[in-house]
């Protein structure tokens, strides 16, 4: 086996959890026909599937996604930071300087919470955690 | 976290597969040879992504199977470098903290890239963050089970192909002499050393439990 290029593309882990539940959805169509040697490919895409389904990734889309990168465009980030905002959603500035390397350099505060912004506009949360922002507010008034 | 790889490789399909369409065939195949399989220097493979190209297939003599060369690109999960990830503490020990992903189980957290300070609690059996502020020191457990966020620091590929015979412990060839020599011969439990080791790290502002950081 020759491995030609090792680095061919990045994923984002959307476009994995969308292979992957595509692929499963195939094979379930298709019958149980091959269950000998496939016990391998069964284990890795049931924890790979549990494992992003708790992610930002299991709720966004191909729009969603390219939305997100036209509105990233003009903050300068570099494609592994971007692919890192998109994974993780983050939604504290702490979480921006870890994932934008020398943040305090390139960003001011005024860009960081603006990238916060448009994550937390674009990608789409979970809607237990912000049920629950939501009902605290509403508590607090 | 996931790299698409591009490869090449012969598939051999057996005779009993001829009737399934060729891509099919080869795609299981692929996938009963790759999937959730470390590849040297590679990372872990998931699932097959597309085929680019199949040359033509060959049949050979004295093997019934057709053998076909296929460029392919797969899936495989190999994190870069300073990565941010977010696992699940397996366990704690002295080496350090134990994370999982689900899917991939070896990672670790090295001592001194924990929060410092940090001690081992050794009754728990959990490292600790000695976390100090002006109203005293808070004692911060990395439990098992908690989320936990870290920084890829470096990767360790090892091969784990066969050594072959030479490495064998000697076999016993002079049974009757030397009885207490082959007292420790008992082959030591072979240590299983996994083909692929992330190695992270949390002692920046934002690393850590999830929980440390929010509010």
């Amino acid at each position: 086996m020759d491995v030609r290029d090792a680095n061919a593309a990045m994923l984002s882990n959307y476009e994995v959890y969308h292979l992957l539940t595509d692929l499963k959805e195939k094979r379930k169509e298709s019958g149980k026909k091959h269950s000998s040697g496939q016990q391998n490919l069964n284990t890795i895409m049931y924890e790979t599937l549990k494992y992003l389904s708790k992610t930002a990734c299991s709720r966004q889309s191909p729009e969603i996604v390219k939305d997100f990168l036209t509105t990233m465009q003009d903050h300068k980030l570099t494609k592994a930071e971007k692919l890192q905002l998109l994974n993780h959603r983050p939604q504290t500035a702490v979480e921006i300087q870890l994932m934008v390397e020398e943040s305090e350099e390139r960003l001011s505060e005024e860009q960081i919470e603006e990238l916060i912004q448009k994550v937390t506009d674009i990608l789409p949360g979970d809607p237990e955690q912000e049920g629950e922002e939501d009902m605290e507010a509403s508590a607090d008034q | 976290m996931f790299v698409l790889v591009e490869m090449v490789d012969t598939v051999r399909i057996p005779p009993w597969n001829f009737q399934r369409q060729l891509n099919e065939a080869v795609t299981e195949e692929l996938n009963k040879k790759l999937a959730n399989k470390v590849v040297y220097n590679v990372g872990l493979c998931i699932c097959l992504y597309d085929i680019i190209k199949l040359e033509d297939s060959y049949i050979f003599p004295g093997d019934g199977a057709s053998h076909t060369k296929v460029h392919f690109r797969y899936v495989v999960f190999h994190p870069f470098l300073d990565e941010i990830l977010v696992g699940k503490i397996k366990y704690c020990s002295q080496e350090g903290v134990h994370v999982s992903l689900g899917f991939f189980d070896d990672i670790i957290i090295p001592p001194e890239s924990l929060q410092q300070p940090a001690k081992f609690d050794e009754a728990e059996q959990v490292w600790v963050w000695e976390y100090e502020t002006d109203e005293g020191a808070h004692d911060l457990y990395m439990d098992q089970g908690e989320e936990i966020r870290f920084r890829v620091a470096d990767e360790v590929f090892l091969d784990t192909s066969p050594t072959g015979p030479s490495k064998a412990a000697e076999a016993p060839a002079v049974p009757g002499a030397g009885a207490g020599a082959a007292a420790a011969a008992p082959e030591p439990e072979q240590k299983k050393e996994p083909p692929y080791t992330l190695i992270g790290s949390v002692s920046e502002p934002g690393l850590g439990l999830l929980s440390w950081w929010n509010n």
